[in-house]
């Protein structure tokens, strides 16, 4: 052992400092000789920029892959997952089958999207089909619900139409785009409340795949009541789950802070709805989340110096059907509550249990496969080495079989995928 | 054996009175009458083929299962001339002390109002009944200026009058026998010892769902109060409590309840706001029922205005409060009940409600649920009497336990001025609502109805300071030892339960 691991951070976050020096680590500045950096995303973007960037050695180990932004930009992630599914179609793949009205039956997860200004007309035909549909505009580049509104007009998003002559959307650079999804306007209430499930995935290589989903997720809940009433479309406390908007509502408490587990969530599902359904309806969550990574891996930049932990957020529909919102690079690691700020410290220390190996000065060309015993609260999600070790014939006869739920998925304690029947 | 046929019959007379005036008699009847149409109904053997057709298209099991629900509340058969307070309460003394805590109570009511200056009910002026209806799905929002209102009492309240319980009847006497009672209660009541109590921890962990479901397709109540003594399933669960409790959505039930939101949206009681108090100090800020707080209002709104439930207090050794229309104290022609349900709510009280609303989202459906829940069960976890699931008795059984199987742990305690029942008799009121993840919580409310008694609580209650006692044998003041039990979140009560009662057995 050469050493203490050598950390540096641009969160001054309590769960992530308090982690690391609980593992006797010792706090250096970037300019020095460093193992660990738990970077911004602003950061990691000049450590792998063609002018500012540097390469890394051996020993230093960051917390995010070059590229995210594939999955965590809303217009890119949406591209990807597009063309994932039109290479499957192409190879005659069994999980890219369309039902009779042309929807794919097993990748159908995201909610119709249009980039705009570019896919401007393709989303006017498309709003013309159900002209009293909701739309709901997103700058591509922002996160904690800033910017974020809805439409049920076209008059509403004039200046993004290509043609407008006043069109005030000038730049066409990425930084001003948005995308514009169907709104999601049945989703599953709980209290009469609409809620979002936040869940964290911990990605350590794309190729192959190895990804981790920490079991103690939460739902978020809107204070206030959910209406589709087209006279509150502007009331971001109906619509807008996320607890930067959330907590400034008059109805905040700072107790609960509107949070749920996810353990709850099953509870009350199974309670009301029955065993089968809501079973169905975890096992398509997890289907949802691989799917999404499963879209990236082949343009994400697998830099063996990198891990990511993912905010991943999921709504459900009235008819418990989950739908993938977004992917967030930097989840949140403010802590609103007292339960918050413990399940978020152990996340992180879970976390870096997983991606750095006994707390030891890393090597990054490790195998990352850690043992069972330093998962914590995480479980495997999908391992791709495993999964092909089982023959790839067997992904179209699990899928279809895949009313299973979990718990018959579960394979033998082998060390193998855990929580999926599928590939 | 004459006096045992004599009192058969004499309930058997009695509960036909009672589900005569029910809407399953109506329902039977009507049933009887269209069956006439049937070919195999014959005029020659007119009964027994009503009979038989009844058994085949599963009234007879709908009037098993309401006769069932009749006897389970049933008081013992008692002496022909005994009074109906002897129903209510058998030992004067005990229905002398629960009276004088209800004028406490009422006092309490009535200087709140005379002192906020508000009516104890009052007709809702058109405007204010429009804006109730509107949100009535949401009235936890925006809600009145509840800073004057205090909860009438709270159950450490409780606990002093149950503290100072004495029988006239019975001398103590000054020699201490190893039998005395150590504990807070001081009434000399039968409770059960540990051998009666192990059927509370039948081993068991296989999954029992398919004959859950069985049962389910039976529609046979005794059989799923038998089967929830194992534990429910969670799927399983809403269907089965509302089979044992024999509640069925019947148009006339979610007619009831939409009468009594009427009565809401019409007129205002001072109850209201000591509910709206409740649930905004429990409830709301709880993690698992913060989500359903508007429920919570519209069941508990509609419970005070419920006059069915004067009913159970034929069996309750509490009474009604009376209140007298304003200037006519005294009289009794102008006396009503008040609340209309002769329930005053408590602090705590909307946490019975509250585990509720994870099983049942429709309001009229929890609201039967609740009520039924209520006149069973939770009534007695507030009145004063010598029923063996009574609050009284359950704090006896619990200190008893504590006594015998932790002397050590008891008189540590009682050394240290932390008398135990002062710190679990809030986990007994509530039936551990509020202190217990949820799960387990309806682990527990199935074994509630499955063995229709509320001892579990108190042998709950004593398996908690059991599994805690070494923590607790160290601590030195009251402070410290509730800050030992503040926390039950993360037990689990079944291996709990069986820890304590076979480890302390042996």
């Amino acid at each position: 052992m050469a050493g203490k691991v050598k950390w540096v951070t641009d969160i001054e976050k309590s769960v992530l400092i308090n982690n690391f020096e609980k593992r006797g680590w010792v706090q250096v500045t970037e300019n020095e000789d460093w193992n660990f950096y738990w970077m911004s995303v602003q950061t990691i973007r000049n450590v792998f920029s063609v002018e500012t960037g540097y390469r890394l050695s051996d020993d230093q180990i960051v917390n995010h892959f070059p590229n995210h932004y594939e999955l965590t930009r809303k217009d890119l992630m949406v591209k990807n997952i597009k063309r994932y599914r039109k290479e499957l179609e192409k190879e005659g793949s069994p999980l890219a089958e369309k039902d009779e009205n042309g929807k794919y039956l097993y990748l159908d997860f995201v909610p119709v999207t249009y980039m705009l200004p570019a896919d401007y007309n393709l989303f006017v035909e498309e709003f013309r089909k159900s002209p009293s549909s909701t739309w709901i505009m997103k700058p591509c580049g922002k996160a904690q619900g800033k910017g974020i509104f809805l439409i049920n007009k076209l008059s509403q998003i004039k200046k993004w139409s290509r043609d407008s002559k006043t069109s005030s959307f000038v730049s066409q650079s990425t930084k001003e785009a948005y995308v514009i999804s169907l709104y999601i306007n049945n989703p599953l209430l709980i209290g009469g409340r609409k809620f979002d499930l936040r869940l964290y995935v911990l990605v350590s290589t794309y190729r192959p795949l190895r990804c981790y989903m920490y079991k103690l997720g939460f739902c978020r809940f809107c204070t206030v009541k959910y209406t589709p009433s087209t006279s509150e479309l502007d009331n971001m406390f109906v619509h807008l789950t996320n607890v930067a908007i959330q907590k400034h509502g008059e109805d905040y408490n700072h107790i609960h802070g509107g949070k749920w587990t996810v353990s709850n969530l099953r509870l009350y599902l199974e309670s009301t709805r029955g065993r089968e359904v809501t079973s169905k309806l975890f096992d398509e969550v997890h289907w949802i989340i691989v799917q999404s990574l499963k879209a990236v891996a082949p343009v994400m930049n697998n830099d063996k110096h990198c891990f990511e932990c993912y905010g991943y957020d999921i709504i459900i529909d009235d008819k418990l059907k989950p739908w993938l919102i977004e992917v967030n690079a930097s989840p949140s690691l403010t802590s609103s509550t007292a339960n918050d700020r413990i399940l978020k410290y152990n996340l992180i220390n879970d976390t870096l249990n997983i991606a750095v190996p006994n707390g030891e000065i890393p090597d990054c060309k490790w195998n990352k496969s850690p043992p069972k015993e330093v998962l914590g609260n995480y479980e495997i999600l999908y391992d791709e080495e495993l999964a092909q070790g089982e023959g790839a014939d067997r992904e179209l006869r699990s899928r279809s079989g895949q009313s299973l739920g979990p718990r018959a998925g579960r394979l033998r304690d082998t060390g193998r995928t855990v929580l999926t029947t599928w590939k | 054996m004459l006096q045992e046929e004599s009192d058969l019959s004499l309930i058997i007379a009695q509960i036909v009175q009672k589900l005569k005036g029910s809407s399953l008699y109506g329902q039977l009847e009507r049933q009887a009458w269209a069956s006439l149409q049937r070919p195999e109904i014959k005029l020659e053997s007119l009964k027994e083929d009503i009979k038989e057709f009844f058994k085949i298209s599963g009234w007879e099991k709908k009037l098993q299962n309401a006769v069932y629900s009749e006897l389970s509340v049933f008081p013992l058969p008692s002496h022909p001339a005994a009074p109906p307070e002897h129903l209510k309460e058998p030992l004067v003394y005990m229905r002398k002390a629960q009276g004088s805590w209800e004028k406490r109570i009422l006092k309490s009511l009535n200087s709140m109002c005379t002192e906020l200056s508000i009516p104890l009910a009052r007709k809702r002026p058109v405007g204010e009944q429009k804006e109730l209806l509107n949100k009535w799905n949401e009235m936890g929002t925006d809600e009145p200026d509840l800073s004057l209102f205090r909860p009438v009492y709270a159950p450490k309240d409780f606990l002093e009058v149950l503290i100072n319980l004495r029988n006239p009847n019975y001398e103590n006497g000054d020699s201490l026998s190893f039998r005395t009672h150590l504990g807070l209660i001081q009434v000399p009541l039968k409770v059960k010892d540990i051998p009666e109590l192990l059927t509370f921890s039948e081993l068991f962990e296989n999954e029992h769902v398919r004959i859950g479901q069985k049962v389910l397709a039976e529609q046979d109540s005794a059989a799923a109060q038998q089967y929830i003594r194992q534990g429910s399933p969670t799927a399983l669960r809403a269907e089965l409590w509302a089979l044992i409790l024999n509640i069925s959505s019947q148009p006339e039930d979610i007619l009831y309840y939409e009468q009594l939101k009427t009565n809401v949206i019409q007129h205002d009681l001072l109850v209201d706001s000591l509910i709206y108090k409740d649930v905004k100090l429990t409830a709301s800020n709880d993690d698992y029922y913060f989500v359903f707080e508007d429920y919570l209002y519209q069941v508990l709104l509609c419970f005070s205005r419920d006059t069915s439930v004067l009913d159970h207090f034929a069996y309750n050794s509490a009474s009604p409060p009376k209140s007298y229309i304003r200037g006519k104290l005294g009289l009794e022609e102008y006396a009503v009940f008040y609340p209309p349900n002769g329930v005053i709510p408590f602090h705590g009280f909307s946490m019975y409600v509250a585990p509720l609303c994870f099983l049942y989202h429709e309001p009229s459906k929890l609201y039967q649920i609740f009520r039924e829940m209520y006149v069973r069960f939770f009534f007695r976890l507030h009145s004063i009497s010598s029923h063996p699931s009574g609050i009284v008795s359950l704090c006896l059984l619990f200190e008893t336990l504590l006594q015998t199987y932790l002397p050590q742990l008891f008189y540590h305690l009682r050394e240290i001025g932390a008398q135990p029942l002062r710190i679990s008799f809030k986990w007994m009121v509530r039936a551990f609502s509020g202190y217990l993840a949820t799960d387990q919580l309806l682990l527990l409310w199935d074994r509630i109805l499955g063995y229709n008694s509320l001892e579990i609580l108190a042998v709950l209650a004593a398996a908690v300071f059991a599994f805690r006692a070494v923590n607790l044998m160290e601590v030195t003041s009251l402070a410290a030892a509730e800050a030992v039990l503040a926390d039950l979140s993360t037990l689990k009560v079944m291996p709990l339960l069986q820890i304590f009662l076979f480890a302390t057995v042996t």
